[in-house]
């Protein structure tokens, strides 16, 4: 099964290669709400990486982390080969069907093949769940899976073996629109709990996410090009860190910054904070896994 | 006898402390329309020591929001806030100092940090607890280089 799917994203990839070889890439689609031509493109799948903002919002216009990056980060991510976070999802191909825990069941077992069932899975995190009553990030959703399915040891937060999975998962909404339901149970009170942590200055540097993010994306703080902090490309690949890292760890790597006492992977805040930001990233393409700085 | 000590503990770090990294809690300053007029070690600032607390990324980093031209040797100048550029001439060393202090007390919401505060704050990681960013000798030294930027 790992081995098939690798197969033929090689073969896809190649088609891609192919075409852009010809001059005849995907890239001359345009979109209606962005206004824009050239909108970059994955093996043949567009990528919306900017839209404007529906009334209420708190930001003009919506735009992916993409585009505060240089071109050469840019375009790592648009290859499949060329983007490091690949040797994870590859890892995680390998652990979609290797059954493990007392159940003696993989994720296959279950699911089947991943390209059919985890396909929009990654657009609409955190979900409400009905039986934990609260929102679930992806992390979450895996592990209830390998506790109460398999009988398994669940992941730590930060593992490969995590971050394998959170990849190929999410990979399989790539260039889907994010949509979070904040409708469902009590999701509106965790996106309330997310926006008042979003604009509470925190640590001895005294800022709020909203300071950086909100009021001066675009801006250079130091060699850094500040985005709007958008969630749509997690787990990413960071050259920062040569590595994939969850959204969580970017989260405690902004409070480690304003030398504010982090709160932890997974916990209520982080994930409220995760509610919260994702909503401000609806209609973004996801970019899983992206590349970043 | 335990009072005297304590009295003298505080002195003694304050005198070890003046070239340290880590800056110790603040102390009361008066505030005289607008500014802080009098100096917060009582002494005049080292220009050299303040451009080198300016530089630092774990001090002052000032380069981080503003862009200063004649620091144009160190690359990467931020965005966020005014270019320091002549500061010295739109603001009194008073001024200056309060800024430096705390800006908040005269730009209302500002991002810019308050380099002489020390409790506060919500979240603080434990290695800052009860410190401010910089000392007061730090914030002297800081000023007395900033007192330099004319261009009148």
């Amino acid at each position: 099964m790992a081995f098939t799917t690798t197969v033929k994203r090689s073969v896809v990839g190649g088609v891609a290669l192919a075409l852009a070889g010809l001059g005849i890439s995907a890239s001359l689609a345009q979109d209606e709400e962005s206004g824009r031509t050239n909108l970059p493109s994955i093996e043949g799948e567009k990528l919306l990486t900017r839209l404007k903002s529906p009334q209420g919002h708190p930001l003009k216009w919506v735009v992916s982390g993409f585009e505060f990056r240089t071109r050469d980060t840019q375009a790592l991510q648009l290859d499949d080969f060329s983007n490091p976070a690949f040797l994870w999802v590859e890892r995680g191909e390998e652990a979609w069907s290797t059954a493990e825990g007392e159940a003696g069941k993989s994720c296959e077992s279950c699911h089947g093949d991943v390209e059919d069932s985890m396909k929009g899975v990654r657009a609409k995190m955190p979900k409400w769940s009905t039986d934990k009553n609260r929102p679930m990030p992806l992390e979450d959703k895996i592990n209830q899976c390998r506790k109460e399915r398999m009988g398994a040891e669940p992941w730590k937060w930060e593992s490969d073996q995590m971050l394998g999975m959170t990849a190929l998962i999410g990979l399989q909404s790539r260039g889907m629109p994010v949509n979070v339901n904040l409708e469902a149970g009590d999701m509106m009170a965790w996106w309330e709990r997310g926006q008042k942590l979003y604009y509470t200055r925190m640590g001895q540097l005294d800022l709020a996410c909203a300071n950086c993010h909100e009021d001066n994306n675009g801006k250079y703080i130091r060699a850094d090009l500040l985005s709007q902090g958008q969630t749509n490309g997690f787990p990413t690949y960071r050259l920062k860190w040569q590595k994939l890292g969850s959204l969580h760890r970017r989260f405690k790597g902004c409070m480690d910054q304003v030398r504010a006492k982090a709160y932890k992977r997974g916990s209520d805040e982080f994930v409220a904070l995760e509610v919260y930001t994702a909503w401000r990233g609806s209609g973004l393409s996801v970019e899983t896994p992206a590349v970043r700085q | 006898m335990w009072k005297l000590l304590r009295c003298l503990a505080p002195a003694a770090l304050l005198a070890l402390g003046a070239g340290a990294a880590s800056a110790d809690s603040s102390k009361s300053y008066e505030i005289v329309d607008g500014g802080i007029p009098a100096s917060l070690t009582g002494k005049p600032g080292d220009p050299a020591a303040g451009e080198e607390a300016m530089l630092n990324r774990k001090l002052g980093n000032c380069l981080a929001c503003h862009a200063v031209t004649k620091l144009k040797n160190h690359p990467f100048h931020g965005e966020i806030g005014p270019a320091l550029d002549g500061v010295a001439d739109r603001y009194s060393e008073a001024q200056l100092r309060l800024i430096l202090v705390n800006a908040k007390q005269v730009f209302d919401g500002t991002m810019m940090p308050a380099f002489y505060k020390s409790e506060g704050f919500t979240r603080v990681m434990d290695s800052f607890a009860g410190k401010s960013i910089l000392t007061a000798k730090q914030v002297e030294d800081v000023l007395s280089y900033l007192s330099t930027f004319k261009e009148h």
